[in-house]
Order: structure tokens, then sequence, then C-alpha cells
């Protein structure tokens, strides 16, 4: 289970990575985030903004046009 | 993993229209979203995009060619139509026309999600992304200091290149 969720339905890029950061900086290293995102977008650019920022990406997952991003705050 | 040591990333802004007013900050908040340490020299005609009023800020489809110009409204087959090729560029000239067609992109940007001018740019200032306005066209185009943002530094050429003499990363927008 997610310690946190962040909806970022609706929005585009660059505000879903922009809000994950926000939201990531606000919790501890360890803890599991959800993002929720409807930018088709945002599959690549989560994946490249953990890529770059070290935080862990444990899945992504697609239901209908949205997509979950499970990440882990390093 | 982002270098720590050499995450720097500069970009020169010179342009002040409505829609080039986006570019800079989408790449400067993502930036330090990833860990960048970001400043923008904003010189020439991007010295409108620091103002308080942003509301002058203005998309032309004169000289513009490859705008796209469809409408954000309407129904389905209305809004395939790209107008922009079938529109007489003389036309643009006329009163109205520059507003209309930046209402028009204002109403397709919110429809699909993207965030306003203003909110970008808090984004970046709230990330610490330094913003430096170039002093001589400041005073070349007699801005007045006053109706620019709060938290940005003035100064010139020579403080661009101090901030752009490590990191990889340097864009001219």
């Amino acid at each position: 289970m997610a310690d946190e969720t962040l909806d970022a339905s609706g929005l585009n890029c660059p505000l879903p990575i922009l809000k994950t950061k926000k939201a990531l900086s606000k919790m501890d290293a360890g803890k599991i985030l959800d993002v929720i995102s409807t930018d088709a977008g945002s599959v690549k650019d989560i994946e490249a903004f953990c890529n770059q920022t070290g935080n862990k990406l444990i899945s992504t997952t697609e239901d209908g046009g949205k997509y979950i991003f499970t990440i882990e705050r390093v | 993993m982002a270098d720590k040591e050499n995450n720097k990333m500069t970009i020169i802004a010179t342009k002040g229209t409505f829609d080039w007013a986006f570019p800079p900050f989408i790449i400067a908040s993502t930036g330090v979203a990833m860990d960048k340490e970001v400043t923008i020299f904003f010189t020439f005609y991007g010295l409108n995009l620091l103002l308080k009023d942003t509301s002058k800020l203005r998309v032309s489809p004169i000289g513009n060619p490859s705008m796209p110009m469809k409408m954000p409204f309407g129904p389905k087959w209305l809004q395939k139509i790209d107008f922009g090729p079938k529109i007489p560029n003389v036309l643009w000239n006329i009163p109205g026309a520059e507003s209309l067609v930046t209402w028009l992109m204002k109403k397709t940007m919110a429809k699909h999600g993207v965030a306003k001018i203003e909110e970008l740019r808090s984004m970046c200032q709230e990330f610490d992304v330094k913003f430096i306005a170039c002093e001589m066209t400041v005073e070349l185009f007699g801005f007045d200091k006053a109706d620019f943002i709060d938290g940005v530094e003035f100064a010139g050429a020579a403080s661009y290149f101090d901030e752009a003499a490590t990191g990889d990363h340097h864009l001219y927008m």
C-alpha cells in the first residue's frame, strides 16, 4: 500500500513531474508514493524522472487511460 | 543519476510572445525537479516574461506559418479543421485578431491541462530557479523595475557566463 497518493489526472506535461517532485520532497526516504496520471507522456517521463533523481519506480500500471506509478522515495 | 558535481543548467530566454513564454519555464521547472540547478537569463523581448502583469503577452499568427489553428470547442468535425493554412495572413492585421487568437490558445491550453505561465513561473521560483534580467535591455526598452516580479536579479552578460561556467546544458530560446 502506498503511503501517499497524488492525483495528477487531467494535468499535462510538465505538471505531473513537478507535482511528483513536490510530493516526494515532503516524504521520508523509503516511503511509497502512488501517482495517478492521464498524460500518456508521463509513462516515459516518470521513468526518466526516477532515472535521474534516483527514486525507485516500483511499478507502472494502466487502467483505462489512467496510469498509476508507484514510486519509492530514495 | 544526475551528476551532483556538474548539474548546472542555463537558459537564455529571448522571446516575449505568449507561446514562447512556455518553453523556458517548462524546461527550467522540469530541470530543477530532476535535480539540476537552473538559471534563466532573460534578455530583449524575453524580459516580458518576468513582468507581474502577463496579460499583455500575445501570440501572433503573423509570420508564424506553422501555427496550427484549431477551435478548442464546438462539434468534433469543426475542432479537427486547421484554419491556419486556410486564412490569408493579411487578415490577421485586423485590430483585435491577436487578442482573439491568444484567447483561443488559452482556451485550448486549459482544455488540455497545460499550466498557466504564472503557475509555471511561480513553481520555478519555488524550486529556486534563478531569474536574471538583462540590465542593459531593461534600460534600453525603458522597463520599470517595479513592474517585475520579486526575486529577479538584474545583471549583465558576464553574470550569465559566471552561471554557465559549469554544467553541460545551456539552451538558447
